[in-house]
């Protein structure tokens, strides 16, 4: 191979943004072929973006890619898997109803007479899932019923199955039991040494200190560093990912909470399925408790089981010292229990969107300002208007469709509509994703209030720097249990990153080999 | 009622804009204009005689389209509609014979049986999740098992009570016939329970994003069950009527029902993927169909020309408006 | 031995009506005052077919996630047309079929070209352009009559070389040529994972529109086959509302029965050919245990009713309600 050979693959000047954010500016890479490139970022750097455009998932705004110096661009998945690009994504794209060998050779079967042929496409499957490191599973069993670690490799082998000259790797390793991801990384090895250019993204500092031979740095939508693998320490890492462009104004720190009164809310070894395990924890009235960890650690999962959202949830739920049962989130608004969830995705789980702002704001309140099922207008009026004028929400009219309001004012609605019922435990499922800066800064502000006020908070933000600025306390969530609470002083980029990512801190020593 | 608001020119034009949303509009045109049309034909299409008598035609639609139009606003379907209006007739004629107390109680028991059967629907759409277009289908064959093996196969010979002829064919205001009053107080209060109840609210949420209004700590399921349950209650009513206007009940007497009834709800703007639609949509609806049954059969087209003619105009109209939000089409 | 497992839990959906269809018939024979004999296994599978062919055409829609409620009218349309043009000449009569056969996969593609580039929803298309199809019916049969070619007829309704039942041959040669092709046809592949995953369909660059284009024009090639052999059972056509209603309904029990699931992905039609024949023998059944004929709707809706709530088992698994809501 010679030394400086031309890259494979190589993007320049890539933009994308999502309504006023930008997930990816000005950002390039090129990737070379025989070598295991790895990417890494912290939350929302831009890393799942990326790789959706290079697999033709979705369409840059701007900038070029160029496939063996020639300039490509992909409409489709299946244009860049024609291009010899191969992903195998964090999301699985495997087809539940059909047997693995249908799903490894999906798009391209093998055929005889225009028809598939079954007989050949297990034979060439069991020969792909052996090449994947998985020949112990049946090439005719339904991926329904494969556990998650097998789908994983299955997904790997359809990916190989496309032949590709350059194979994308999205947490491919997140599932997987560790005799797997042994397997796996020899698989990698191999492909490497047969010619292939890999992709890999990965959380996991020990897998990419194992596996990459290059590793680039993204940071809020740019590649920040591109070094060779083994040429910088884990901090020297750490730091390239945290380092900011600029900091938001916060309101004051806040001041710790005694904690020798009963805390309004109490959890114990709440657990739910394999999503959640064990989990205990209190929050006092006043305080605001941030969840932290990387993105899909069960941060979302526990805010949904408080919220009786989920079935089968295992564990104690205490209000006051009292414990209760949370069948739905009816029960939850319930004035005994008084809770409030601002949900992840305001557009679909937050508001309706082609009703009005006036609809929106009194949906959840409708019980306090009716009688007998007949809603009271003036009173809904009134209390609408003093939402309006807490939370400075900004629109023309309350009878426009709350879809025409910027993003900002859309979350303001969704937390207005949450006030409305006086909740005293509210919980915050990263309320400021995809929120201007300004409005991001009120938001602060008004959670600081809330706290002062009594109301006890738990926030979930993938922004660290809202966990430091904004909590009395983090617990920091890994794989469905929390692996360490830092508290006050104790909450920086550091200690936040490090135990996010599983490596050396304190009481953070527990890894994936422990189970 | 004045207030003394801000813009007080802006308010009520707003609230008109809500109300008239462009395809209410184009529904009402072609009132004006199937009207004009017919005029050209015949002068008596502009009588009040004539138009009353449409209006009387129009009332028994009426009454089922409100019920679709719950349904349909809730974003699902109700298929059962076709042998609940029977079932509604035949139960309601049968108690009929039983002397007075089966005299009083025709019309309450008709209603109910629909009820019961709307509350089926509603008990599988909501707390068994099963797609609102199988079950109804599946409740519709029932039904009409049912009354099969209730009639024999024949038109049942029981006739409606005075009540339900007095209801259906009767005059309480001289010239208005009765029938149109139900239906009117049927509208009045279906408005009402639409802008000013949490139910109301409610049905709209679950139509717009069931999502949110489950998150948002709505009874979604109770909801969503006592809507269907309200519409059964209508198909029902709807067949009472329809067994007074007769003096009896016949086989297969709401087949003629469910097509227009869907057909009235859609062409009236409201989006058969739900959360949008208003009360007043739905009564131009159901008057454009009638007067295009009408005009169909005063110009001797046949019923082959209507069914066509329906489902053109039905594929058009949603070609024209559903297509906005239909994102995931299935 | 290990493959033969994974087969039987591909296909226990299929598995399953036959298995009971056995058993039904078994018990339907074995009651029977003439016993199992040619003349009633005829009679049985010129009874079946029919309502088999239209659940073939439900299948296909079906498995794409979607349901074609003018399947009926299809049906009723197709056997109005055939008792104007299956008849005449060899010559003629064999245009015939080849038209009626072309009206039947034109109402198809109509079908799909509305829901796939329309973007509308399959119901309430299918209930309207049912509506059209049934407009044209009527217009071409006012009242019940017209004619068929009598010997074509009564060869594809009777016995083949004495022995066996042709209408089961017919279905067989339907399954061999239109079928088998398209269950091992990339598209038809296509069709099942657009049913069971669409977003991973998309993900795996799978031919999502084809897929179903194709399925909703094949379901109305298989509606017509049903129409034309009912012009061979009644020599004439009639275009009967009540009857395409009723075709329609019962295609969709017989794909529940056949192990077809209704929110796709899962099924085959040779399942729903044999739940066709399940819903088929239950009148049956009532039949040779002297129940008045009178009880069968209503056996069929209950058994249709119970069978969509099987549907309902699923909801047992499901941990986070947020599923409910898709």
């Amino acid at each position: 191979m010679e030394a400086l050979s031309t890259p494979l693959f190589r993007m320049e000047g890539i933009s994308k943004r999502y309504g006023g954010v930008h997930a990816l500016r000005d950002a390039s890479l090129a990737v070379e072929a025989g070598r295991i490139h790895a990417i890494l970022g912290e939350n929302g750097a831009g890393k799942s973006t990326l790789i959706k455009i290079i697999a033709g998932v979705t369409a840059a705004d701007s900038g070029r890619m160029l496939l063996n110096e020639s300039e490509v661009t992909f409409a489709s998945p299946a244009q860049a898997s024609r291009a010899g690009i191969a992903c195998v994504f964090q999301e699985l794209s495997l087809i539940p109803d059909l047997t693995v060998a249908d799903n490894i050779f999906i798009s391209d079967p093998p055929r005889r007479f225009g028809l598939i042929d079954r007989g050949k496409q297990r034979q060439m499957a069991e020969a792909v899932l052996a090449r994947a490191g998985a020949g112990d599973i049946h090439p005719m069993a339904q991926v329904r019923d494969l556990p998650l670690s097998r789908r994983q490799l299955v997904e790997i082998a359809k990916a190989l199955a496309r032949d590709p000259r350059m194979l994308i790797l999205d947490e491919a390793t997140s599932a997987l039991t560790q005799s797997d991801v042994t397997k796996v990384f020899d698989v990698l090895k191999r492909l490497r040494k047969e010619g292939l250019a890999l992709l890999y993204i990965s959380h996991r500092m020990q897998e990419i200190a194992e596996l990459a031979d290059i590793c680039t740095v993204f940071r809020n939508g740019r590649n920040v560093a591109t070094y060779e693998a083994g040429t910088k320490s884990d901090n020297e890492v750490v730091e390239l990912m945290i380092g900011r462009e600029y900091r938001h104004v916060f309101p004051p720190k806040p001041l710790p909470v005694p904690a020798d009164r009963v805390p309004v809310l109490t959890v114990n070894d709440l657990s739910w399925s394999d999503r959640l395990r064990n989990i205990s924890f209190s929050v006092q009235a006043g305080e605001v408790v941030g969840l932290g960890g990387l993105d899909g650690q069960g941060q979302r999962e526990l805010l949904l089981a408080l919220f009786g959202v989920l079935r089968g949830v295992a564990g104690e739920l205490r209000i006051d010292g009292n414990k209760v049962a949370v069948k739905g989130p009816n029960d939850a608004k319930a004035p005994k229990i008084g809770m409030a969830l601002i949900p992840e995705d305001r557009k679909t789980e937050g508001l309706m969107l082609p009703m009005s702002v006036r609809d929106n704001l009194s949906f959840a309140a409708l019980q306090r300002i009716s009688t007998a099922g007949m809603i009271d207008f003036a009173g809904e009026r009134r209390l609408i208007a003093e939402m309006i004028s807490l939370l400075a929400i900004r629109s023309s009219s309350n009878d426009q469709p709350v879809s025409a309001l910027s993003g900002g004012n859309q979350q303001k609605v969704v937390i207005a509509k949450w006030l409305m019922v006086t909740p005293r435990i509210i919980l915050l499922n990263d309320p400021t994703r995809g929120i201007d800066v300004g409005t991001k800064q009120e938001l602060y502000k008004l959670l600081r209030r809330l706290a002062e006020s009594g109301v006890a908070v738990v926030f979930y933000s993938t922004d660290y720097d809202e966990l430091i600025n904004c909590c009395n306390r983090v617990l920091v969530l890994f794989d469905g249990s929390v692996i360490s609470e830092l508290a006050g002083e104790g909450i920086t980029d550091r200690a936040l990153v490090a135990s996010a990512l599983s490596i050396g801190t304190n009481s953070a020593a527990k890894t994936r080999e422990a189970r | 009622m004045e207030s003394n608001d801000a813009q007080p020119a802006a308010r009520p034009l707003l609230v008109l804009a809500r109300w008239f949303d462009p395809s209410v509009a184009i529904a009402f045109g072609c009132i004006v204009m199937l009207l004009l049309l017919g005029s050209l034909y015949s002068p008596s299409f502009l009588s009040p005689e004539y138009l009353l008598q449409q209006l009387k035609v129009a009332s028994f639609l009426g009454v089922i389209a409100t019920g679709m139009m719950l349904v349909i606003l809730l974003g699902q379907i109700d298929l059962s509609v076709p042998w609940v209006v029977a079932l509604g007739g035949m139960m309601s004629s049968a108690i009929a014979g039983w002397g007075p107390v089966g005299e009083a109680l025709a019309i309450p028991f008709g209603i109910g049986c629909g009820i019961g059967i709307g509350l089926l629907n509603g008990i599988g759409v909501a707390y068994l999740r099963i797609p609102s277009m199988i079950i109804t289908l599946a409740m519709n064959a029932v039904v009409q098992g049912l009354m099969v093996l209730y009639t024999g196969g024949f038109s049942p010979q029981d006739s409606a009570s005075a009540a339900m002829r007095f209801l259906a064919t009767g005059f309480i205001i001289p010239n208005l016939p009765n029938s149109v009053l139900v239906w009117a107080a049927i509208g009045a209060l279906t408005v009402f329970v639409l802008t000013r109840t949490t139910f109301g609210r409610a049905i709209y949420a679950i139509g717009n994003s069931e999502r949110a209004a489950y998150l948002s700590g709505a009874p979604t399921q109770r909801v969503v069950m006592t809507t269907f349950a309200i519409s059964g209650g209508l198909s029902a009513f709807a067949g009472v009527l329809l067994a007074g206007y007769a003096s009896k009940a016949a086989q297969a007497m709401g087949d003629p029902y469910l097509l227009p009834a869907i057909a009235a709800v859609v062409l009236g703007g409201t989006s058969i993927l739900g959360g949008r639609g208003t009360y007043l949509g739905t009564v131009a609806g159901v008057i454009l169909i009638t007067l295009l049954q009408s005009i169909l059969s005063v110009m001797q087209i046949a019923e082959a020309g209507r069914q066509i003619i329906y489902g053109v105009v039905i594929i058009a109209m949603m070609l024209l408006y559903g297509r906005e939000r239909s994102a995931s089409n299935r | 031995m290990k493959d033969w497992r994974f087969l039987v839990r591909e296909q226990r959906g299929t598995l399953i009506a036959v298995a009971l269809f056995l058993v039904m018939f078994t018990i339907y024979v074995s009651y029977h005052p003439a016993g199992f004999t040619l003349n009633v296994v005829t009679t049985a599978s010129n009874k079946g077919v029919l309502l088999a062919f239209v659940a073939m055409a439900q299948t296909l829609v079906v498995v794409t996630a979607g349901i074609d409620l003018s399947l009926g009218m299809i049906f009723v349309l197709t056997n109005c047309l055939a008792s104007w043009l299956v008849a005449g000449s060899p010559l003629e009569t064999a245009f015939g079929v080849v038209a009626v056969l072309a009206a039947g996969l034109v109402c198809g593609m109509i079908n799909g070209l509305i829901v796939i580039y329309g973007r509308l929803q399959p119901i309430v298309t299918t209930i309207a352009t049912g509506a059209i199809y049934f407009g044209i019916a009527l217009l071409l049969r006012p009242v019940p009559g017209g004619e068929v070619n009598q010997d074509l007829a009564d060869a594809l309704t009777g016995k083949l070389f004495g022995r066996v039942p042709a209408s089961l041959v017919v279905l067989l040669a339907v399954v061999v040529v239109i079928w088998i092709p398209f269950r091992r046809s990339l598209t038809g592949r296509a069709a099942y994972a657009t049913g069971s995953s669409e977003a991973a369909a998309y993900m795996s660059g799978v031919p999502i529109r084809r897929a179903r284009f194709v399925a909703y024009s094949l379901a109305g090639l298989l509606a017509g086959i049903g129409g034309l052999f009912l012009t061979f059972f009644t020599y004439s056509g009639e275009a009967s509302a009540a009857n395409g209603n009723t075709y329609t309904l019962y295609s969709i029990a017989a794909v529940v029965l056949g192990g077809v699931s209704l929110f796709g992905g899962v099924g085959s039609a040779i399942g729903a050919i044999f739940g066709a024949f399940v819903f088929r023998t239950i009148g049956d059944l009532l039949f040779v245990f002297d129940l008045e004929p009178l009880w069968q709707p209503l056996f069929q809706g209950m058994v249709l009713l119970l069978a969509v709530c099987l549907g309902a088992f699923r909801l047992l698994q499901i941990r986070n309600r947020l599923d409910y809501f898709g």
